[in-house]
């Protein structure tokens, strides 16, 4: 196995391709300085930099060196070949503002090999953690700073803290991979990239917490993160680092995947606990909270998937490292899924404390469309929109939560002028209403009835009052549901209503969606100076709601029309007006 | 125990630590509106009605299943506490058809008064559901309305934490939730065994009886028709709170006076029947113990046990008493001896039994309750389609008073008469089966004279007495050491069965009753979830006995009689037909609850 590998691209491509010389001008050089049984070089087809000229890669530094000319080759081969270090001036530093400790692996190893994991560091986290004993595990956590990235941002090491205090027999941990916010997938693609770093995360959580038995909590939908995860437990499983005596300790630990049939209330902890238990996933009161009574009414700990990817590294590297990362109160990265309107969609991974326009603009280069931002959602659908004039605001739990938003699982759904902000929240309360458990009335009843009047307003039925109702809705569900479903299942209509109260009067008063959203308040009609008289609408109308001929030209009967926006779909020459 | 101090409302009170907030400012005097709570049993929290504010709290907590804690500052009559729980009820109200007009809880409804106690005068949301659901009506004793449901759980907890028995629970999610029997088969095909403590504990209207109140008119109306009624014990502890009387009042002789102005031709007393049952049982348990008979014997008089060990227990059917219960005995003497003695045609009595139970409504339309059919059958040659129940209709405590209700008598200022004979006279041992260890303590009293051939002195058997789920004793019965158990409330049972099952149980006799408390605390009496309201019903009961002036079933002059003319002896033939029954598992079906 060679012990390091050079990536050689050449990225420019209006020239010849140099990429096969520099190759064989490396390779010499290691061939005559008796490097090449150590060190493979590999021409690669693509290397994720573009226009960057010749551009080499050393693994597993991943020191990247860009603009590379040939009289450097000599230089890049004797500084690896000689471990001499980096060759600064010539080291590529991208301007890209993220910061992948969360995703780093993702993408660069083979998920299904621990060699290529363990090669990368893994597992040094776990030994390190065994080394330092429990309670300095839980303090080096303590020191990092991180909390919880599955939504409420719950300190970390309080929650192992507790668990590792009550006295008990048996104590569980549970890595909560039931990711179900719409268009958020950061879960799915750590677990899927890298599930060893999950699994690493959670024996020592399990190490630090006294717990002999863990879960995998996992949706069904994802079945190669399922794959993955039997896969790495197998392969942990046959290198001794899980089951009995783990890396020749008398920490021992099982662990087994538990899927979830896809109910989102499940990612709650108190109903994946009863999921797991066999039971209807529903809510519990808390207190007792799992920490201290869980599954099987013993001290339980849940992490999400993306806590759990971070602890190793903060064990390896410490938790002061971690905590230099981030804002005074949130530290360390997070993972966004970001999609909507945006140009560059996919996950982006940030220290915390960059704001929402650096995500949304700098990283993911603003709208598709070139249409102005109107606003940002973060949290789906327990979280707000954030309107376009806070986005400079610093990403962190306290900032989103003061804008009326949560960080939640880390979704992020850029919207633009197309966008009614009476139909976004409609959209997340309908989701929370058909994922509600319907265990308490708040919630079963509550958001049905919000659900009831954000419809009658988009279909030009609303009342100036039904704002007022609304609100008191809202009060109800955050003050008095059961669990963070309910809780919060209003804040898309809390926020949209703090930011954006004007579109909904706007609906109720002049029956007028500003963003041409809401069909049943859009009035189609053919502007006669851009018509053609094609006649495209009038054999396209479902409804024969158009009238006229190409003498004539054509005319909608507004008293027929469905407002289903088919003419408007079809003109081929924008000549259907739609307001 | 602890005590902390805690701050309710700005006063400083000192608390038991091991309380919750619900529960500790019911103890200083402060009621908060609760529809899901139930004592005693684990709270799922699910009807956000008991909001309170506690200091440092983001969200409104929940008091009933909030512990307090030192130093806790609480509030509970705060706008924010006020706004929350009108807007959840009137959510509810939302989901809840208004016809508190028509509906069998009108008067006693939670929700309503909850709502009218917190001040909604107006409903505000709009209806949630335009569909109605179908009623459950496939069970003889407890229908479901779906539709009047606040899902608030009650009802599930107490099948299964109570009673072990899981014939309902939630499905289906959201809005779309309901409460209902395995694949919503309905009850009457699931292993509910008709105890009726869902109907006790629903807030609402949404579980009720099976309304019999309309045949019994109908009959009663009928000049051809016959008509009697027998009164079960633990009635008369209880229907007098029906009538704004408080609870423990003894109203025999009222309830059968009011009876009889209803228009019932006879009014007899199912302690007659329950003398006879200890005669028959102890007769039972006599034999079994010198003949090395099955043991433990298990009493048979409650028809909840009896379905709960066709369903769960059937391996030890043989160990339940062969006897019918008083109800069933009582309809088959009826429609024989009574009517032969008294030259009546038995089609035309009709047996109207008073219950504090919603099981006796299945049991007495059991296939084999029809041993008065089958004694005349040959006699009167009647045909199949000619036959009769022993008992034709069963009434609740609180059907029974609504008829009196509805009769226009004036209850309370009733002067009171007394049963009629012979099927009216009764001992005290009789009406102790109403309570918890009555049964048992009946059987002893008579078991003991017959074999040791001597008087018992101490008739009150103090140690089988009180509400405790279970209780046990050893009887000395000259020399004869009779180790005995009690259990109320199925749960309890289960576990003295469990013994039985693994042949570990070291008893010798045990009773059970389906009903916590037995049956003074039974599914067909007034409404009451208060513990203290048992425990009236209950002195009252042994009140009753003290009064009687024959306290030993064997000492009643009618249960003699009937021997003599009659029946003959205990255990004879006439009694095997009659007063003995069988008992079978239920069939399995592929689900694992079991068809009748």
């Amino acid at each position: 196995m060679y012990e390091k590998t050079i990536l050689i691209k050449d990225t420019d491509t209006k020239r010849e391709d140099l990429t096969r010389q520099a190759y064989t001008q490396i390779l010499d050089f290691l061939r005559h300085n008796d490097q090449h049984s150590r060190i493979q070089v590999v021409r690669v087809a693509d290397i994720g930099l573009y226009d960057k000229g010749l551009v080499i890669k050393i693994l597993p530094e991943q020191i990247t060196y860009a603009n590379v000319k040939e009289d450097d080759l000599k230089r890049i081969a004797d500084a690896i070949s000689f471990n001499k270090g980096r060759v600064e001036d010539l080291v590529y530093k991208p301007k890209s503002k993220q910061e992948r400790l969360v995703l780093k692996n993702c993408g660069r190893i083979d998920p299904e090999s621990i060699d290529d994991y363990i090669a990368c560091g893994g597992y040094l986290g776990l030994k390190q953690a065994i080394e330092l004993k429990e309670d300095k595990v839980i303090e080096e956590i303590k020191t990092s700073g991180i909390r919880g990235r599955g939504g409420a941002g719950y300190p970390t090491w309080m929650k192992w803290n507790f668990a590792r205090e009550v006295a008990s027999d048996q104590k569980f941990v549970i890595c909560n991979a039931d990711e179900g916010d719409p268009g958020a997938y950061m879960d799915r693609s750590i677990l899927e990239g890298d599930p060893h770093a999950v699994l690493e995360g959670l024996i020592i959580a399990a190490f630090a917490v006294g717990a002999s038995k863990g879960y995998f909590y996992v949706r069904a939908e994802y079945p190669l993160a399922v794959e993955r995860i039997n896969k790495a437990i197998k392969q942990a499983y046959d290198c001794g680092l899980l089951g009995q005596n783990i890396l020749g300790s008398s920490f021992g630990l099982d662990l087994e995947i538990r899927l979830g049939a896809g109910a989102f209330v499940c990612g709650e902890e108190t109903a994946l606990i009863s999921s797991i238990e066999g039971k209807r996933g529903t809510p519990h009161p808390r207190p007792p909270y799992p920490s201290v009574k869980g599954l099987w009414g013993k001290p339980t700990v849940i992490n999400n998937v993306e806590t759990l990817a971070n602890i190793p590294q903060i064990l390896l590297k410490g938790g002061a490292w971690f905590a230099k990362i981030g804002t005074a109160t949130s530290k360390g990265t997070k993972v966004f899924a970001v999609t909507g309107k945006v140009k560059n969609s996919g996950l982006v991974e940030i220290a915390m404390g960059a704001t929402l326009r650096e995500i949304v603009m700098d990283i993911c280069g603003g709208t598709l469309t070139g249409k102005p931002i109107k606003a940002v959602q973060t949290g789906g659908p327990s979280g707000g929109v954030i309107p376009e004039h806070l986005l400079d605001t610093p990403v962190d739990y306290e900032n989103l939560q003061k804008l009326g938003s949560i960080m939640g699982s880390g979704g992020m759904i850029v919207m633009d002028d197309d966008d009614c902000m009476v139909d976004i929240p409609k959209f997340y309360l309908g989701f929370c209403v058909e994922e509600s458990c319907g265990k308490c009335s708040p919630c079963r009843i509550g958001g049905f009835q919000m659900l009831g009047y954000l419809k009658k307003i988009t279909e030009g039925a609303g009342n100036i009052n039904d704002i007022a109702q609304l609100k008191r809705i809202s009060y109800a569900m955050q003050k008095a549901s059961l669990c963070g479903l309910g809780q919060t299942a209003s804040n898309p209509v809390l926020s949209t209503l703090k930011y954006f109260e004007k579109e909904y009067i706007e609906h109720i008063e002049n029956k007028h969606c500003p963003a041409g959203k809401c069909s049943h308040l859009v009035t189609y009609s053919v502007i006669e100076e851009k018509c053609k008289r094609c006649g495209l609408c009038f054999t396209n109308c479902p409804v024969s709601a158009i009238t006229g001929d190409k003498e004539k030209g054509y005319s909608v009967i507004q008293e027929k029309c469905i407002k289903c926006g088919k003419c408007f779909e079809v003109c081929k020459f924008r000549a259907i007006n739609k307001k | 125990m602890e005590k902390i101090n805690i701050k309710i409302n700005g006063r400083e009170y000192k608390v038991s630590s091991e309380l919750t907030i619900l529960e500790a400012c019911q103890e200083i005097g402060i009621d908060i509106p609760t529809l899901c709570y139930l004592k005693d049993l684990k709270s799922e929290a699910a009807c956000s009605i008991c909001l309170v504010e506690v200091k440092g709290a983001k969200a409104l907590m929940r008091s009933c299943v909030t512990p307090v804690n030192k130093g806790m500052e609480v509030y509970t009559n705060t706008e924010r506490v006020r706004i929350a729980r009108r807007v959840n009820l009137e959510l509810l109200l939302a989901g809840h058809p208004k016809d508190c007009l028509v509906c069998d809880r009108s008067d006693t409804c939670e929700l309503r008064k909850i709502s009218f106690d917190l001040g909604i005068r107006e409903a505000r949301f709009p209806k949630v559901s335009k569909v109605e659901l179908p009623l459950d009506t496939t069970s003889v004793s407890i229908v479901r309305d779906p539709n009047k449901c606040i899902l608030c759980g009650r009802c599930v907890s107490v099948c299964s934490s109570v009673q072990s028995v899981k014939a309902i629970d939630f499905t289906g999610r959201g809005k779309n939730s309901k409460i209902t029997t395995f694949f919503d088969e309905g009850l009457s095909n699931s292993v509910c065994v008709n105890c009726g403590q869902c109907v006790m504990v629903c807030p609402t209207g949404a579980i009720t009886e099976q309304n019999e109140t309309e045949g019994v008119w109908k009959a009663l109306s009928c000049p051809d028709k016959f008509v009697i009624t027998e009164v079960a014990p633990a009635v008369r502890a209880a229907i007098g709170e029906e009538f704004g009387l408080t609870a423990g009042t003894l109203v025999t002789s009222k309830l059968v006076e009011a009876l009889r102005k209803v228009g019932f031709a006879k009014v007899f007393d199912t302690q007659f029947s329950a003398d006879l049952t200890i005669m028959e049982e102890g007769y039972e348990l006599i034999s079994r113990i010198k003949n090395k008979g099955v043991l433990p014997m298990i009493t048979s008089c409650s028809p909840g046990w009896i379905k709960f060990a066709e369903h769960f227990f059937p391996g030890i059917l043989a160990h339940i008493s062969t006897c019918k219960s008083p109800q069933q005995m009582f309809g088959a003497v009826a429609k024989t001896y009574y009517a032969k003695k008294y030259n009546i045609d038995p089609r035309k009595i009709v047996v109207v039994s008073i219950m504090p139970c919603t099981a006796k409504k299945f049991e007495a339309k059991r296939p084999e309750m029809k041993s008065a059919f089958n004694y005349w059958k040959n006699e009167l040659k009647l045909e199949n389609k000619d036959e009769f129940p022993d008992v034709d209709y069963v009434l609740t405590t609180r059907e029974a008073a609504r008829m009196i209700r509805e009769a226009g008598i004036n209850f309370a200022s009733l002067k009171g008469e007394d049963f009629d004979e012979p099927l009216g006279i009764s001992t005290g041992a009789a009406v102790i089966f109403g309570a918890t260890g009555g049964v048992m303590e009946a059987a002893l009293r008579t078991a003991y004279e017959v074999l040791t051939g001597k008087e018992l002195e101490k008739l009150d058997f103090v140690s089988l007495r009180g509400l405790q789920g279970i209780k046990t004793a050893e009887i000395d019965i000259e020399g004869l050491k009779l180790k005995v158990a009690i259990a109320s409330s199925l749960s309890n049972a289960r576990k003295l069965l469990e013994e039985v099952e693994s042949c570990k149980s070291p008893y010798a006799f045990i009773e059970i009753m389906t009903c916590p408390g037995g049956c003074l605390g039974g599914g067909g009496q007034p409404f009451s979830l208060n513990e203290e309201t048992k425990q009236k019903r209950m002195e009252a009961i042994y009140q009753e006995d003290k009064n009687k002036a024959l306290r030993k079933s064997h000492q009643n002059p009618a249960v003699k009689a009937l021997y003599k003319d009659f029946l003959k002896e205990p255990l004879g033939e006439k009694s095997h037909y009659l007063l003995h029954t069988h008992y079978a598992k239920r069939k399995e079906t592929p689900y694992g609850t079991e068809k009748a």
